[in-house]
């Protein structure tokens, strides 16, 4: 259905959609320092050429029905306050490699060094101009993540990504990789390119943290060879407005794992796409995300977009979206499955839910699987509901007080999205956090 | 103990009354029974006392020590000393066991001005606790109810009852579900639970769990009233002969 609605736009362009995006994207491209590129100097010619094709979309856009573009699409970004004071970094107590970014660039006398056994890691920035492994690759799985949906956000980053980091990993490194996303500018228009390429039988666990940027655009690409495991935490927490959009796009060869787990604290206007292409037999694709949604303070919207193609035998994939949402904050899914001919025995899952905490709160979901082949197992699921009065009731009984058995129940809400980080340690992490911040103010 | 007087109640989304003038004492130290019909409220009775939504009081009044049982939020009562054991205990994926009784525990500590327990000290007497219930560590960490089995999840709601310590234990047809050696099990948890400072109101339809939590008092409750009081004889002569005689002898 998405697609006969998209194809149906373009057969007739409104005035508006005609004329309004060779004027809007001029004046966003005007805004940002484009880098020449040194080794993606064609990708990023090549990028621009594409986002002049296609331009920036418009609210009749199908894949845009449900979040406003406009605050992607303004040249500059609102300013957004930086809050003051700093919690404790969310996986202190883990051993690992933090690799510090300020809106966007990353920031060399904060990080650790760029050395790590069985990983080479380089930054975008500082590559650019001497050449990497990651010159056939940047940009290269976003091209292809472009159909069938557009993606102009993608394009734009990357034809205009500042910095990032290229990570190629040979071997199974002792501890996780851990970037860090800090705050300077209070209007900064942060926008980075990770690539990443993981090798014949090797793992990588990459954890990300805090936000860069008022409004932050992001692409992490990811490559999976045969065999590979990729395991990719992230928790994006804004505590005042701010407005971000994120995309990952995989490719996830035969008998690799790839597994993605983002949470979304607050925020004004946030998106996350997720691209995710299972191209060899008996791969392992996971993406889940848990959102906690706040309306109170500020307008909360958060969207997350995933399509996952499955073009071989075998393989499973699973999306795991959970929401709660309050004070008038809107949250969306669109979630598609495409089997394609000849990728027998997928098994294929997918749920999306919301737990509004009270009636002004929404949630947009829209399943959708699209099959081809005819020996393959795909179920989706939806539901919007409130607090569990049962529950409620029972923890109630036992003397747990009713803000603290709330808080119970959130966490068990999320528990089935949560339960795809796999790492225990890493996961408890988690799991104090969003006790400590549900407690704070999430819900009441 | 507990002192129920004249109780009306009827549910707040139907104007359905379910307990019509129902009176019941309690004293320190006893059990007492509740049997009855299905539909009599005895359910709505448990559901009441511990402050569930959804019912409204129109008259009458519950207390516990002298103090109104009706005024006060559930984890009130709870701090106050009442229990509900559930017939069905709800599931709660995701929150660990021994977390939840834990944070149980100390809020209805914290709430009575008593110091809360240390992990350590908590994590002893659980143990323990759980040991003479046959309930396994393992059983411990689980989430709460999740994967249990009919018999796990009763002995898990006395496994609470043993830790919170309450003064008054309400059961709401605990033996439901239960095969012959869950439900010794279950009676062995409760009756090395009884002391003369705590009271039970045990409901249940059937003279089975009564011989093994021996009643001192047994009520039959009919239509939203208790109608008829006795020993534990009371009970033998429910399991024989029905409600049928018993309820036309009372009207």
């Amino acid at each position: 259905m998405a697609d006969t609605a998209v194809r149906r736009k373009d057969q007739t362009p409104s005035v508006e959609g005609a004329s309004r995006p060779a004027n809007a994207l001029d004046a966003r491209l005007a805004a940002l320092a484009l880098p020449q590129g040194g080794f993606t100097a064609a990708a990023r010619r090549d990028a621009l050429a594409r986002l002049r094709d296609m331009g920036l979309p418009g609210p009749r856009d199908e894949y845009w029905r449900y979040t406003d573009p406009r605050p992607f699409n303004a040249p500059v970004t609102a300013a957004m306050p930086i809050p003051e004071g700093q919690e404790t970094p969310l996986f202190d107590g883990l051993d690992k490699l933090t690799l510090v970014f300020v809106d966007g660039l990353f920031d060399e006398a904060a990080s650790d060094d760029l050395a790590l056994d069985g990983v080479e890691i380089a930054t975008l920035a500082q590559a650019d101009g001497a050449g990497s492994w990651a010159a056939d690759l940047y940009g290269t799985l976003e091209a292809a993540g472009q159909n069938p949906v557009k993606r102009p956000f993608a394009v734009l980053n990357t034809a205009a990504a500042q910095d990032g980091l290229l990570i190629r990993v040979t071997g199974k490194p002792s501890k996780p990789i851990h970037v860090v996303h800090r705050r300077a500018s209070d209007s900064a228009d942060a926008v980075w390119h990770h690539v990443i390429r993981v090798e014949e039988g090797a793992e990588l666990t990459l954890l990300e943290t805090g936000m860069s940027g008022a409004r932050s655009n992001s692409v992490i690409e990811v490559d999976l060879a045969p065999g590979a495991r990729f395991h990719h935490v992230a928790s994006k927490r804004a505590v005042d407005a701010k407005v971000g959009i994120g995309h990952i796009f995989a490719r996830v060869a035969a008998r690799a794992q790839f597994k993605s787990f983002t949470l979304s604290v607050n925020g004004t206007t946030m998106r996350n796409e997720a691209v995710i292409d299972i191209a060899g037999d008996d791969a392992v694709a996971h993406i889940a995300a848990a959102v906690l949604g706040d309306g109170g303070k500020a307008p909360f919207h958060q969207d997350d977009t995933v399509f996952i193609t499955h073009g071989a035998e075998r393989c499973e994939s699973r999306q795991v979206f959970k929401k709660v949402l309050k004070n008038g904050a809107e949250g969306v899914f669109q979630g598609k499955i495409l089997v394609k001919p000849g990728a027998q025995k997928t098994d294929g899952y997918q749920i999306s839910q919301a737990l509004l905490l009270d009636e002004r709160s929404q949630f947009l979901a829209k399943p959708e699987l699209e099959i081809y082949a005819d020996d393959v197992k795909c179920s989706h699921g939806s539901t919007t509901g409130a607090i569990d009065e049962e529950a409620l009731f029972y923890l109630r009984s036992r003397g747990v007080p009713r803000e603290r058995a709330i808080v119970f129940l959130v966490l068990s809400f999320l528990a089935d999205a949560l339960a795809e980080v796999e790492d225990e340690a890493i996961r408890d992490c988690i799991y104090e956090r969003l006790d400590v911040w549900l407690t704070l103010n999430a819900v009441q | 103990m507990l002192k129920i007087d004249n109780l009306h109640v009827k549910l707040e989304e139907e104007d359905k009354q379910i307990l019509k003038g129902l009176s019941l004492e309690v004293p320190a130290g006893q059990v007492h029974a509740i049997m009855g019909p299905n539909g009599s409220g005895k359910s709505t009775l448990s559901y009441v006392l511990s402050g569930r939504d959804g019912y409204e009081v129109t008259e009458g009044s519950a207390t516990l020590d002298g103090e109104s049982l009706l005024d006060m939020e559930p984890e009130e009562r709870a701090a106050a000393g009442l229990f509900l054991a559930f017939q069905y205990p709800v599931e709660i994926p995701g929150v660990g066991n021994m977390t939840f009784l834990r944070t149980a525990v100390n809020a209805q500590r914290k709430a009575r001005g008593e110091a809360e327990l240390s992990s350590g000290d908590f994590l002893k007497v659980v143990r323990a606790k759980a040991a003479e219930l046959q309930i396994s560590p393992e059983m411990l960490k689980r989430p709460v109810n999740v994967g249990f089995s009919g018999g796990e999840k009763k002995r898990n709601e006395i496994l609470q009852m043993a830790m919170l310590e309450p003064r008054m234990c309400i059961m709401d047809e605990t033996d439901s579900g239960l095969d012959v050696d869950a439900m010794r099990l279950v009676s062995d948890g409760v009756n090395a639970l009884r002391s003369p400072d705590r009271s039970f109101l045990v409901i249940t339809h059937y003279q089975r769990l009564l011989n093994h939590i021996q009643p001192d008092v047994v009520h039959i409750m009919a239509n939203g009233r208790i109608v008829k009081s006795g020993g534990p004889e009371l009970a033998l002569q429910v399991e024989q002969e029905g409600y049928g005689d018993l309820l036309a002898e009372v009207g």
